[in-house]
């Protein structure tokens, strides 16, 4: 057993770990914390992938900017209730069959892929390549996400605003 | 020395998937079921990324899809928290059984 399949194991193990943790943790803060090892152990997967500004974005994204925002979604409502799972134990169950029989269907589709021999020379001037092919190649879908961005802190601030008037009426 | 193949990050990405579909249909909170469908993007960058080393054609183009996947994510987040707030504000609730005013 190579240190690279080593490695693997334990950043798969620590991931999986943290989605099992989310789905059996009863506090909804302690399921947000426990995704978070998840988020850091798949940014070791992206280095372990040949792609190292990836793993920062996901790190500086995901461990930080949506995990705290999702606790800030927390604080600003209820939170005092457990979160229990909804509907019976037979619903639950059946769920679980169908994601059960999802996941073995694409696992035999999965488990034996091969193609072509694996880059080597991704890992060179990560970022420099990323930033050539962003400026040249993809240069219209990377303005057309600053719209995206644009659009949606627009949205957020209107959708999440007090309206005066509403406010008053009910007050 | 043997690397790890391809087959590994793609189980790796499947399970996590599942994980993301079971928690975001089961869970009762909504910010959990956010968070839920956030593990679930997760685990497709996590194929768009291992494709983008062990594809057919190895290229740098996979890691942008990726960081476009994320970017995306992130402003559904941020639109998603905004309704909830919304919707937190009328109906004093963040339970997802809650929101059925469309039902009847």
């Amino acid at each position: 057993m190579s240190g690279e399949f080593f490695i693997f194991i334990v950043l798969s193990l620590i991931a999986i770990g943290g989605g099992i943790m989310m789905i059996n943790l009863t506090k909804v803060v302690h399921m947000v914390v426990a995704l978070v090892f998840t988020f850091i152990s798949i940014a070791g997967i992206y280095v372990m992938l040949s792609a190292e500004f990836i793993a920062v974005v996901q790190i500086l994204i995901y461990s930080g900017a949506i995990t705290i925002m999702m606790l800030f979604g927390i604080m600003l409502t209820r939170h005092n209730d457990k979160s229990e799972t909804s509907g019976g134990g037979f619903r639950k169950f059946l769920i679980f069959l169908a994601i059960l029989g999802f996941g073995l269907v694409f696992y035999l589709g999965i488990y034996q892929l091969e193609l072509g021999e694996p880059s080597t020379s991704l890992h060179e001037n990560n970022t420099e390549q990323i930033g050539i092919a962003l400026y040249s190649k993809y240069i219209i879908p990377f303005e057309l996400t600053s719209v995206i961005l644009l659009v949606a802190l627009i949205g957020a601030i209107v959708l999440a605003k007090r309206d005066d008037k509403e406010g008053e009426e009910r007050e | 020395m043997s690397s790890v193949p391809l087959s590994a990050y793609l189980t790796l990405a499947i399970i996590l998937f599942c994980i993301g579909l079971y928690g975001a249909l089961t869970k009762k909170n909504t910010v959990i079921v956010l968070i839920a469908i956030e593990l679930m993007l997760n685990a497709v960058n996590i194929n768009l990324v291992a494709f983008s080393k062990y594809g057919m054609m190895p290229s740098i183009d996979g890691q942008i899809f990726a960081l476009f996947a994320i970017a995306v994510a992130a402003a559904e987040a941020a639109v998603g928290l905004a309704i909830l707030i919304a919707i937190y504000r009328n109906r004093k609730s963040v339970n997802v059984d809650d929101y059925n005013s469309l039902k009847n």
